[in-house]
């Protein structure tokens, strides 16, 4: 490429499409994965949007390269409901001034559609993302992120600008946002959102967002603070996740190189503290189904998986599909004489040379995740196999 | 029989025997003569067989075989050999039975003479017989004439002896009687004179007869008397035992008596425990007298010894005395004077508590000590007695309360004078602040707190050491904990927060290296540096966050995009060198300077130069060849491939350098992540090179390895080249006239 590499948000695309789920379960063809990363090309003001697709059966790296012209990407999300919408928040410089905005935005079809040809050159076929709407911040100053409803139909976005917190609805097909409603946080100083998650709980009503080392949980409905943890970390909190299966839960990192867990109904302790980075922890991310399983990165360039067995919703590491319950009684036995895991760090990856800025899951294989550095290095990761099999069994 | 002797040995050793033969043959010949003879005389073949192996004796065809055939022989010679052989072996044969009958003809004549010698010996002794014979019979009826005669003697004395027999027996009788009759007079005399055990054994002697013979008058007469005598004598010893006013040996002997008079035990034991806990009461009462509520006059050692050679030994008395006495009461009276000593010894207990509860307030560990180990001595004899009440361990859990206790109080002593120490040091530190002049030095202020309490920590050890002397009784008992309380003060500075400020605080372990005799020293040791270490590397993280929030505001808040040429270094970056030169001063005071990597010992200069070139010709490449920015990448990836991983909160040793160190690494870090979050322009980025410049032309000095420094500088610079959309490096010349006019 040439070029010097400068990602610093990724995330999978939502796996939507029922067939393609099917598709991956039975082995056919692939855990499709797209990884959206944004890569700055230095002194240019083009930017990319790079989609990785991980065949897992080959252990084979397809990209694609999107174009991004309207500045570069601080902040990507995938819509929970078409695989071919993202939003993304990106600087724009004019007049000698930097503004962040926020866009949502569709991709080309081909690529939507996954399929897996050999990627020519990709450099020469980069294609363009088509605008569908801006939101526009013009009153609220920067945007610092923006995420999606999680389980709703990709009409609700929320974004956290400044120090307003901007719930929009986008309409006729995406091609509008409206503000729906709005709140700020009023304080002494500099208020700024970092960033911020929304729950899956509660039907979708609860968002919660970082701003300095404190969390406050929003409700959409009325946009009025429901909780507030102060000082929830020593310094400048960093990210923040819902525990999927768990209400209540949340996980936040940050400056003081803590993952804190807390329960969001007793703001005052921590319910659980890992201090293992010795560096500032920059994301962390709750397995999707497996919520014991936590991956957080940090900018001491490791990236680390825990296992929280004892705060998660499955406590002994046991799943039970529904559609094996007369294995269940076979699984019984065995585990009744397997020790309950203990709370640890599992896996401490180390193959990035320099600060590791994400980390996520992949949205189709519960078992595969991937981590982003600040040199442009991407690492798809699998689970230990040990600790898969204790977890299924 | 002398002819006789000759006559047996002469066959054996016969002079003629073989006179013509070798010595050599002499005993086989002889042996085979033997075996002829015992054949002769049909002894068992088996005997023959002793024989070395020779002819087959069955073989009729041996001329010496017992079962010689003539004819069969012949038979055999006449078919088996030709007529040399058979003329040789006629004469051989002719010649060997001629040599035979000469041999015959020469043992006959040797032997005649002691054939007859034995003959007449023969006959002599056959007269000898006949007179033995006479004699004995002469014995026999000499001997029957004397048996007769004893028993005609046996059958006159006979009624005599009968007669003597019974007469002893009614002297005995006499005697007794007459021992009977005087008892009630020698009784009484007894009990005037106050020999009451010569009159309860008279008694006990005389009891089962008169009882077996009550039915005579006379007799009943007697035991009638006695019995009152009795009663009076029981009455009398009663009267003696309540009295009490004797020792308890005394008492004892009397229970003693009573017993043997037939008192109901029970009863006695009942009465004799009453006894003794009046005694005993009255001790405690004495005790407590002396506890009393008025200032504690005696000191308690005196207190201890009272009470042991008071009560401790009175309460061993009774309980020997009892132990002896009612030894046939079984399980049940052991159970009733384990119950009366509990109680007792829990009152005593109780008091010696309340004595003990005084003395805590301070005073003299070693008396305290003694009177203790005297306490627990003195215990030890009732509680080899009475394993059952428990004394013993009762004993030894007062003593050991009493120590914790008493470590407690130090330990609260010292942590009193800790804290005050703590204090002092605070003022003494925040008054100069106040002022905005250097306080006292820092290493005094140390000085001053690791000798104070050093000393304190000294004298409760030493106070403290006294519990554990060899000599005293309980000593291996409980005091393995005092080694480790003793640190706690130490472990309480790192939850305190408030001692952020001073480096002070750390100080190195020495004050523990005082041994402890129970702990190791090295446990000490090793925990007093791991507390120090802590506290040090809190130290570190929290000045490094200072200065890192420092540096985060000051690249948050500006806009790099519309800034103007640098003119000068940012007044923060002076402020970062200032605070680091102040830490440096800090922590100066109190530590080493500690190791640094060799190669810095230079001037700054020259690694000024040496910086500046590598990064012109790694970091800026671009600018001078616009064409070939993938070297760039490449070159800043394999450099990193090299350098090591910089772990940026790492514990830190105890010197300067690594405290330093730590501290700018945690800044620097923060710095580099930092830019890589904000935009620059061409501007933007030239301030950050004079501000790196300038960072590295004052920080080298203070770093293990500047190398971590160049490294961590140039990480930024590049960042924020790469975060520049239009990034035109500052002329390293004019950098550092930038940097040197700053």
């Amino acid at each position: 490429m040439g070029s010097c590499l400068c990602p610093l948000r990724a995330c999978w695309l939502e796996e939507g499409n029922l067939e393609e789920m099917h598709a991956a379960r039975s082995g056919v063809s692939l855990e499709s994965c797209a990884l959206c990363l944004h890569k700055n090309e230095n002194c240019l003001m083009g930017r990319k949007i790079h989609i990785i697709d991980f065949d897992d059966e080959n252990n084979m790296i397809n990209k694609k390269v999107l174009l991004h012209q309207a500045g570069e990407i601080w902040h990507i999300s995938a819509s929970p409901a078409d695989r071919g919408v993202l939003a993304t928040c990106y600087n724009r410089t004019s007049d000698s001034k930097v503004l962040t905005c926020a866009a949502v935005w569709r991709m080309p079809k081909e690529l939507e559609s996954g399929s897996h040809e050999s990627p020519d050159d990709s450099s020469s076929t980069a294609q363009t993302l088509e605008l569908l709407c801006h939101l526009d911040n013009t009153a609220h100053g920067n945007m610092a992120c923006v995420v999606w409803e999680p389980m709703g139909d990709g009409k609700r976005i929320i974004s956290l600008a400044d120090n307003h917190i901007l719930l929009w609805d986008l309409q006729e097909s995406s091609s509008q946002a409206v503000l729906a409603s709005s709140a700020s946080l009023e304080g002494k100083g500099q208020l700024r959102f970092t960033s911020g998650r929304w729950s899956p709980h509660h039907n979708c009503t609860q968002v919660a967002t970082a701003s300095d080392t404190t969390l406050r949980g929003w409700d959409t409905r009325s946009m009025s603070q429901i909780y507030c943890i102060e000082n929830a970390h020593g310094q400048l909190v960093r990210d923040l996740d819902f525990n999927p299966n768990k209400q209540y839960y949340l996980a936040s990192c940050g400056d003081d190189c803590k993952v804190k867990f807390w329960d969001t109904r007793n703001v005052t302790e921590p319910v659980k503290t890992l201090e293992e980075h010795s560096h500032w922890v920059w994301n962390v991310r709750y397995n999707h189904s497996h919520d014991q399983l936590v991956l957080t990165g940090s900018s001491d360039s490791r990236v680390m998986l825990s296992n929280m067995v004892s705060i998660s919703s499955e406590p002994f590491g046991h799943l039970v599909d529904d559609d094996d319950i007369s294995d269940q009684e076979d699984h019984r036995s065995e585990e009744k004489s397997k020790e309950p895991l203990q709370d640890n760090v599992i896996a401490t990856y180390e193959e990035h040379e320099d600060s590791v800025y994400a980390v996520d899951w992949s949205s189709a294989d519960p078992w595969l995740f991937a981590s982003l550095s600040y040199d442009g290095r991407l690492v798809i990761n699998r689970v230990p196999r040990a600790l898969k099999y204790h977890i299924l069994l | 029989m002398a002819a006789a002797a000759t006559a047996g040995s002469s066959p054996g050793s016969g002079p003629g025997d073989s006179p013509e033969g070798p010595e050599a043959e002499a005993p086989e010949r002889r042996r085979k003569a033997h075996g002829m003879l015992k054949l002769y005389y049909g002894l068992s073949e088996g005997e023959a067989a002793g024989r070395p192996a020779g002819p087959d004796p069955l073989d009729p065809t041996d001329l010496n075989g017992a079962h010689f055939d003539p004819e069969v022989y012949l038979d055999k010679l006449r078919r088996e050999c030709p007529l040399a052989q058979l003329m040789d072996s006629e004469t051989d044969m002719v010649r060997q039975i001629r040599a035979l009958d000469s041999d015959m003809q020469t043992l006959v004549y040797e032997n005649y003479n002691k054939f007859i010698s034995a003959t007449d010996t023969i006959r002599k002794m056959k007269n000898d017989f006949r007179k033995m014979e006479d004699e004995m019979d002469r014995l026999a009826t000499n001997m029957a004439v004397i048996t007769d005669f004893s028993a005609r003697i046996s059958a006159t004395l006979q009624d005599r002896h009968e007669r003597i027999t019974k007469l002893a027996g009614v002297h005995a009788l006499l005697r007794k009687l007459q021992f009977l009759f005087e008892l009630p007079s020698r009784l009484t005399k007894c009990v005037e004179l106050g020999a009451y055990g010569q009159a309860v054994r008279y008694q006990g002697r005389a009891q089962a007869v008169l009882q077996q013979y009550q039915h005579l008058p006379s007799f009943r007469a007697i035991q009638d008397d006695c019995q009152v005598i009795t009663a009076r004598l029981a009455q009398q010893l009663r009267q003696r035992f309540r009295e009490g006013g004797s020792g308890a040996p005394e008492q004892a002997e009397c229970v003693e008596l009573l017993l043997a008079l037939g008192e109901p035990a029970e009863e006695l034991c009942e009465e004799f425990l009453a006894h003794a806990r009046g005694r005993l009461e009255e001790e405690l009462r004495s005790l407590e007298a002396e506890l009393g509520p008025s200032p504690p006059a005696p000191d308690v050692l005196e207190f201890t010894d009272h009470g042991g050679s008071g009560f401790v030994g009175g309460l061993c008395q009774v309980a020997a005395a009892y132990q002896e006495l009612f030894a046939a009461q079984g399980p049940a009276g052991a159970e009733k004077l384990a119950a009366f000593t509990r109680e007792l010894g829990s009152r005593y207990f109780a008091l010696v508590e309340r004595r003990l509860a005084q003395e805590q307030g301070g005073g003299d560990n070693s008396l305290l000590v003694r009177a203790l180990d005297r306490f627990h001595r003195r215990l030890r004899a009732p509680g080899a007695l009475l394993a059952a009440a428990g004394l013993t361990d009762a004993a030894t859990e007062i003593v050991e309360r009493v120590a914790r206790e008493r470590l407690g109080h130090h330990l609260q002593g010292l942590r009193a004078a800790f804290l005050g120490c703590l204090t002092d040091v605070r003022q003494a530190l925040a008054a100069p602040r106040v002022a905005g002049k250097e306080g006292p030095g820092l290493a005094e202020l140390l000085a001053n707190v690791a000798s104070s309490i050093l000393s304190h920590i000294k004298a409760s050890l030493a106070a403290v050491h006294l519990f554990t002397a060899k000599e005293v009784s309980f000593s291996n008992k409980p005091y393995f904990r005092m080694g480790l309380e003793h640190l706690e003060p130490q472990q309480r500075v790192i939850n305190s927060p408030t001692w952020k400020r001073g480096p002070a605080w750390i100080w190195a372990p020495s004050p523990c290296r005082d041994q402890s005799p129970v702990t190791p020293v090295s446990t000490l040791c090793a925990e007093a540096r791991e507390t120090a270490r802590r506290l040090l590397t809190h130290y570190v993280k929290v000045q490094g966050l200072v200065i890192s929030q420092m540096l985060r505001k000051s690249v948050e808040t500006r806009d790099w995009l519309s800034t103007l040429e640098p003119r000068n270094v940012r007044a923060v970056m002076k402020r970062v060198v200032e605070d680091t030169t102040a830490i440096d001063v800090q922590v100066g005071l109190l530590y080493e300077e500690g190791v640094r990597k060799a190669q810095s010992s230079d001037s700054s200069k020259r690694t000024f130069s040496v910086y500046s070139s590598s990064r012109q010709q790694g970091r800026y490449a671009p600018s001078y060849t616009p064409s070939a920015p993938m070297d760039t990448n490449l070159l800043s990836n394999i450099q990193k491939l090299f350098s090591e991983r910089i772990d940026v909160f790492s514990p830190v040793e105890f010197n300067k350098v690594s405290v330093l160190t730590g501290i700018i690494k945690i800044s620097l870090k923060t710095l580099l992540e930092c830019v890589r979050l904000r935009t620059f322009g061409r501007f933007g980025l030239q301030q950050v090179q004079v501000d790196c410049h300038f960072l590295q032309l004052y920080l080298w000095r203070f770093v293990a390895d500047e190398e971590l420094v160049h490294l961590l500088l140039d990480e930024v610079v590049a960042s924020a080249a790469l975060r520049c959309p239009d990034p035109v490096p500052m002329e390293p010349s004019v950098v550092e006239v930038i940097c040197e006019r700053g």
